[in-house]
């Protein structure tokens, strides 16, 4: 079971969800930070005896003996990464979303194979939790190569929680889409419940079930629960806005473990996902 | 002319309603609204859109059935696993690479440019907006913000207007790198939380490293003032101009339901004061001021 904790709106308390979800369970399971450009969770759930592994990929390194200067790999690839001056191929690493294709079609094998660093995994333990997050190196512009290797270390029959990054553009779509159920956390906000509108068309093109999470329920307006009635979006967990929850968060606290009362939410919010996911299940 | 991208590393500290804020107080310069992904600007300054375009990103591969011998030679050089044993290319998976178009021996691989999203020129009260939306699960987010921040610079020449208020996006991969190189400043928003800070620390080395000077606003410092101190004290190591700080005030959700920028809904309390007093700090600090002309290289 692969459940994705997502929001279209950055900061409505995905992480808070995450990690509380993952901490409460009294089970094995994998947590995987997704939102490899800015990593929160490790935050919350200090991982103990941390490993850290270099990611890279794929770019081009041209042998300038052997290349003739023909731009056959310029023509075909698709994002600029390779230019031809003269009879000088020059290469933009950065650009470079390593199809391998230059490699391929080069008559004069004078495409060899370089690297650029992705950034790093970093994977470690806590408690019951084997957990695992992505970190973007700043500078790197590409963050869905680096979703995907920390996605590989799901195996078959895991129970894994994965935080996703915000958004319904390709870093999200690629953290979301292994997922059998999606967890939407937004709040009754007109920023929030815009961008939960998107999120959904985004997870129901992945045809992937989901649920919701309503963070700092009691601020804003209605819209997002009539929204959320009309297209049959079950409220899986309201967390309401407290000064008490909002100082908790501040210093990297977990509401599981500051009140009992929130595990069992939270265990709770585990059985209506499985439920959830269930009843999705039978009506496909 | 200068361009001001306000960022946060981490979203959901308040980005939007600050920008829109900063821009009602702003003569002389237009919006641009750079997070195309999820943009939200457009709820609190009501644009009307005068100009409607099609923005025309990357390609992705579609495999004519019937022109298909099924020799298998693409899923071989496909890096992306975008083509099952059916000879179907899966759009989510497919990069738009554009190598079994290139290697299929029938010419049987469709590969055209596609839309991916649209882009907008628009007037608000507050003067014009150059704005746009992403389509679903597209890529290219950067080549999208790039277009519309040139857009903004071509609008603003045109109408000399001296300041570009940016809007951008969480994060700092390429829709962020996009919207900040070559820009006069970046104001980042922070929260006074681990994360919040984690997060700044994150932006201002990638605002560093793409050499754009940076100024630092807390929203929300009450809800931990010991935070708020060490956000602070790091900014200061980091050599990067504190403008102020703002309280926690339910003001700025009510503000925002109603469709308000903070100084239309409360114009005459304390918290429209505060938001006054660092734009005031924030427009004549230097990078805004400098009378040297910035080229702005903008990507393609
Ligand atoms: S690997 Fe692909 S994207 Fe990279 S330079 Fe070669 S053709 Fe271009
Ligand atoms: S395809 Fe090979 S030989 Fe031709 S320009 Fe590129 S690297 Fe040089
Ligand atoms: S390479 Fe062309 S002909 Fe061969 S299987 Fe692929 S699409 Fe069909
Ligand atoms: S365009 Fe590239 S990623 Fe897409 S199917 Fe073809 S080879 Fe695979």
């Amino acid at each position: 079971m692969i459940i994705s904790v997502a929001s279209g709106k950055g900061g409505t308390g995905k992480t808070t969800v995450s990690t509380n979800l993952a901490a409460s369970l009294d089970r094995p399971l994998k947590l995987l930070d997704c939102d490899v450009e800015e990593p929160n969770a490790h935050l919350f759930i200090k991982p103990e005896h941390l490993v850290s592994k270099i990611e890279s990929t794929f770019v081009p390194v041209i042998d300038e003996q052997r290349c003739t200067g023909c731009r056959k790999c310029a023509d075909l690839c698709q994002f600029n990464a390779l230019a031809v001056i003269g009879d000088k191929v020059l290469v933009f690493p950065e650009l470079c979303h390593s199809c391998e294709g230059c490699r391929l079609i080069c008559p004069e094998q004078a495409v060899e194979e370089g690297h650029r660093e992705l950034g790093t995994i970093e994977t470690g333990v806590w408690k019951h939790v084997s957990f695992s997050y992505g970190r973007l190196r700043v500078g790197e512009a590409m963050s869905p190569p680096l979703i995907n290797r920390v996605q590989s270390l799901i195996e078959p029959d895991d129970l894994v929680i994965i935080d996703a990054p915000p958004g319904t553009s390709c870093p999200a779509i690629n953290a979301m889409k292994v997922s059998d159920f999606v967890l939407l956390v937004t709040e009754p906000t007109p920023f929030g419940l815009h961008d939960l509108v998107l999120t959904v068309e985004a997870v129901r093109q992945l045809s992937i079930p989901c649920g919701l999470v309503i963070n700092r329920a009691d601020i804003g307006n209605d819209e997002l629960y009539h929204y959320a009635r009309r297209e049959g979006l079950p409220i899986l967990l309201e967390i309401p806005f407290q000064r008490t929850i909002a100082e908790i968060y501040s210093r990297g606290g977990l509401l599981v473990e500051q009140s009992p009362e929130w595990r069992t939410r939270f265990c709770q919010l585990f059985a209506s996902i499985l439920q959830a996911a269930a009843e999705a299940e039978v009506s496909q | 002319m200068k361009e001001l991208v306000v960022i946060s590393g981490k979203g959901g500290t308040g980005k939007t309603s600050l920008t829109a804020a900063f821009g009602s107080l702003a003569d002389n310069h237009l919006f641009c609204d750079t997070d195309v992904d999820a943009a939200d600007l457009h709820l609190l300054l009501d644009p009307k859109v005068l100009e409607k375009n099609e923005f025309i990103g990357g390609s992705k591969a579609t495999i004519i059935a019937d022109h298909c011998s099924g020799c298998g030679l693409c899923t071989e050089v496909c890096k992306f696993s975008a083509i099952n044993e059916d000879f179907v290319v899966d759009p989510i998976e497919c990069e738009g690479c554009g190598v079994c178009h290139a290697f299929c021996p029938e010419h049987a691989v469709d590969f055209q440019p596609r839309k991916c999203g649209e882009w907008f020129t628009s007037t608000t009260r507050f003067g014009p907006m150059v704005h746009a939306h992403l389509g679903i699960g597209e890529e290219n987010s950067g080549k999208l913000v790039s277009l519309i921040r040139k857009q903004a610079q071509i609008l603003a020449q045109e109408n000399q207007l001296e300041l570009i208020v940016t809007d951008g996006p969480p994060g700092i991969g390429c829709p962020v790198i996009a919207s900040i190189t070559g820009a006069s400043a970046v104001l980042i928003l922070v929260e006074p939380t681990v994360s919040g800070l984690h997060d700044m620390k994150r932006v201002a080395e990638l605002a560093l490293h793409f050499k754009i000077p940076a100024m630092v606003c807390i929203n929300k410092y009450d809800l931990n003032t010991e935070m708020t101190q060490a956000i602070e004290s790091e900014t200061e190591k980091l050599n990067l101009l504190t403008v102020g700080r703002i309280p926690f005030d339910p003001a700025f959700t009510m503000a925002m339901v109603n469709g308000k920028t903070i100084m239309e809904y409360a114009p005459s309390s304390e918290l429209a004061e505060t938001v006054n007093s660092i734009w005031t700090t924030i427009r004549s600090s230097e990078f805004l001021t400098k009378k040297e002309a910035r080229i702005l290289p903008i990507m393609k």
